[in-house]
């Protein structure tokens, strides 16, 4: 089942005549027939769920925004700069108007009369597409004063970042659209009660605001009964690393994930396996290739409770030829780059881990390193403003949890390598973070790992 | 065992962070709004800028666009390219300078005008990226024409591993396509026209790959 795939190669779907030949900006017509609390209860109905991490329900966010007269914003997150993730990207410049037509009707429903698009600085091609998309939009009379004859107006620009990944959180997003370096913000205040330039402010990822206009085409409740429960609707899952067919592909929440890395993609490289599978970006915890993990179904919960996350919808897989502990010093070099530096256990945390991979790549380190570098991450976890951080502890963590063999004859074999001899006894080994001092027993030698 | 001293990198003044060459001059006073009439600032630039901020309910939210503008003309965000962004924002440079530092596309250094990012990220280096990118060093990296960066994810890891030469997005690569990129730089040409995103078409479809 296609719905935002349907047409997408479409030679010049891009144009708002092809667009509108296949049915588009109708559902603008009949959102704005309708009242905002109608629309809002059809998002609400159809359960739609944010697809750009945090899997939030797009109509109770929504509603939070406050009723009344006054300055309210609707921002379109098209930072998409999750490692792995490309969906948006392919969306924006294949299909501008259905965002634009999805952003006209949220905003119609929350009461916003400007809206922006902040699209990170190094898409440019899709950049300039959406350009031409709103100009075209507006000079048909669907953005400006008084849209269609209704009383709604709305203005939307399309907003350049520059390149900076903690952007795409929505706090240090607003702080980037309003001038600022992007740091993360305190919440609460959300930004449903004071967000950009301290007034309401609706934020969605594009996939998201797409899925607008055919909540409003299906009705909310038909929507619903896509995909499970709980995860309703498509998702255009983005597949890449070791795979053979690497790229978007929509598909019905709730498939396998057998189906979309083996079916879908082509599965790893001729006589390979698949090692690990990160299921939504290189913030979510990585899952091992085993069965067990490879025919849960691909939704929000069916990946919470397997103790990872669906996330931005980013399937990067991972195959037996590639070292984990290569993995986790990507994973953690990109964050400890990224982070912001406002807070001090991710500015600290992330910088530590990477020095502690280094040591575990260079012979230094002993297995006691790995519990040391789990309390790192612990420590990160929930103390920060955002969650930069945590998205770097997480799947290191599990990459440590999964691959504790793979990391420990890692660094064996590292210390052989640099002539260093074996390590010493393990005496913490199987220790659980914060389970107390981590001191040798009294009984056995603490010899130091590195005098 | 002891780690070996000549390991630890270390900077000119001793120190292993980085910052401390040039120190700043204490008792100057901070630079306040440039002077419109004492700082030329070409029309185009003034033009663009003042577009920019026309957007914005509050003009700041400009200082990214305006940056840009700057950078374009400039090469790179200069004292001067700041200045004169700043004197058209009615903003200290100081401001600018702020924001300029923290985003990865403004460059705070002259570089060369060709910019080659290459993605050295998860999705990318495992599928090699790293070689790409040393090849790439070695075609263009001491060519004082290119600005050769190993970048973090560019969202495009369906053409891994992918480049995004002068903001055109091309993948998958191999080492062979290094050389072409810098020919077609130098020659003026669409950049390795073959595999541009921009012609590939949505996978699993006809044609997809």
């Amino acid at each position: 089942m296609k719905l935002l795939y349907e047409n997408i190669d479409e030679p010049g779907l891009n144009t708002r005549e092809v667009y509108e030949r296949r049915g588009g900006y109708r559902m603008l017509r009949k959102a704005l027939d309708m009242t905002p609390e109608e629309i809002t209860a059809q998002l609400l109905a159809s359960n739609v769920r944010g697809r750009g991490g945090a899997g939030f329900q797009m109509g109770k966010k929504a509603s939070f925004m406050p009723k009344g007269t006054m300055d309210k914003y609707l921002v379109c997150n098209a930072d998409e700069s999750e490692p792995g993730t490309f969906k948006d990207r392919e969306l924006m410049s294949k299909n501008p108007h259905m965002l634009i037509e999805g952003m006209i009707i949220a905003a119609f429903a929350v009461g916003a009369n400007k809206s922006f698009i902040f699209i990170r600085g190094e898409y440019q091609h899709p950049a300039d597409i959406l350009d031409a998309a709103v100009a075209e939009a507006r000079a048909a009379g669907y953005l400006g004063e008084r849209i269609l004859g209704s009383e709604h107006t709305l203005d939307l620009v399309v907003h350049r970042g520059a390149g900076a990944y903690i952007c795409g959180e929505e706090t240090a997003l607003l702080d980037s659209l309003e001038g600022k370096r992007g740091n993360p913000r305190l919440k609460p205040p959300f930004p449903a009660n004071q967000g950009l330039y301290q007034g309401p402010t609706l934020i969605n990822n594009v996939e998201t605001l797409m899925n607008v206009p055919i909540v409003i085409s299906m009705g909310g409740e038909e929507y619903a009964r896509i995909g499970t429960a709980t995860s309703t609707g498509t998702k255009v899952v983005s597949i890449s690393g070791c795979v053979q067919r690497p790229g978007n592909y929509e598909v019905v929440l709730g498939t396998s994930s057998r189906e979309l890395i083996f079916g879908l993609a082509g599965g790893p490289p001729e006589g390979r396996s698949v090692k690990a599978w990160f299921p939504g970006g290189s913030s979510a915890p990585v899952l091992p290739g085993s069965d067990e993990y490879l025919d849960l179904p691909y939704e929000f919960d069916a990946m919470a409770k397997a103790g990872s996350m669906l996330g931005s919808g980013a399937i990067i897989v991972i195959d037996d030829s590639i070292p984990i502990v290569d993995v986790a010093m990507k994973t953690a070099k990109f964050y400890r780059h990224e982070s912001c530096g406002k807070c001090t256990p991710c500015r600290e945390g992330t910088n530590w881990t990477v020095k502690m991979l280094e040591r575990i790549d260079s012979g230094e380190a002993t297995p006691m390193d790995l519990d040391i570098m789990q309390s790192v991450c612990d420590q990160i976890i929930g103390n920060c403003l955002c969650v930069l951080g945590d998205a770097m502890a997480m799947p290191i963590g599990s990459m440590i949890k999964h691959f504790r063999e793979e990391f420990e004859a890692h660094i064996e074999l590292a210390r052989e390598r640099a002539g260093l001899g074996a390590a010493i006894p393990q005496v913490n080994r199987g220790r659980q973070a914060g389970q107390g001092p981590m001191l040798a027993p009294a009984d056995t030698d603490p010899t130091p790992a590195v005098a | 065992m002891a780690i070996d001293p000549s390991r630890v990198k270390r900077y000119a003044h001793g120190s292993r962070v980085p910052g401390w060459d040039e120190a700043a001059d204490l008792t100057k006073d901070p630079a306040v709004v440039p002077d419109p009439a004492t700082t030329p600032v070409p029309a185009e630039v003034r033009a663009a800028i003042e577009a920019h901020m026309a957007k914005y309910p509050d003009i700041r939210s400009a200082a990214i666009p305006a940056l840009q503008v700057v950078q374009d003309r400039y090469g790179w965000c200069s004292p001067t390219a700041i200045e004169q962004a700043a004197c058209v924002m009615r903003l200290t440079p100081a401001y600018l300078t702020a924001v300029a530092t923290f985003y990865d596309m403004f460059e705070t250094v002259p570089r060369g005008e060709h910019t080659v990012y290459v993605c050295t990220n998860i999705s990318c280096s495992l599928l090699g990226a790293d070689r790409i990118y040393d090849e790439m060093l070695s075609a263009a990296g001491d060519d004082p024409r290119f600005n050769v960066r190993a970048f973090e994810c560019l969202g495009a890891c369906d053409i891994a591993p992918m480049a995004s030469v002068n903001g055109e997005y091309v993948g998958p690569l191999e080492t062979a396509d290094c050389r072409t990129i810098v020919d077609d730089c130098l020659a003026g040409k669409p950049v390795l026209e073959s595999k541009q995103l921009r012609y590939r078409k949505a996978a699993g479809t006809d044609g997809g790959p």
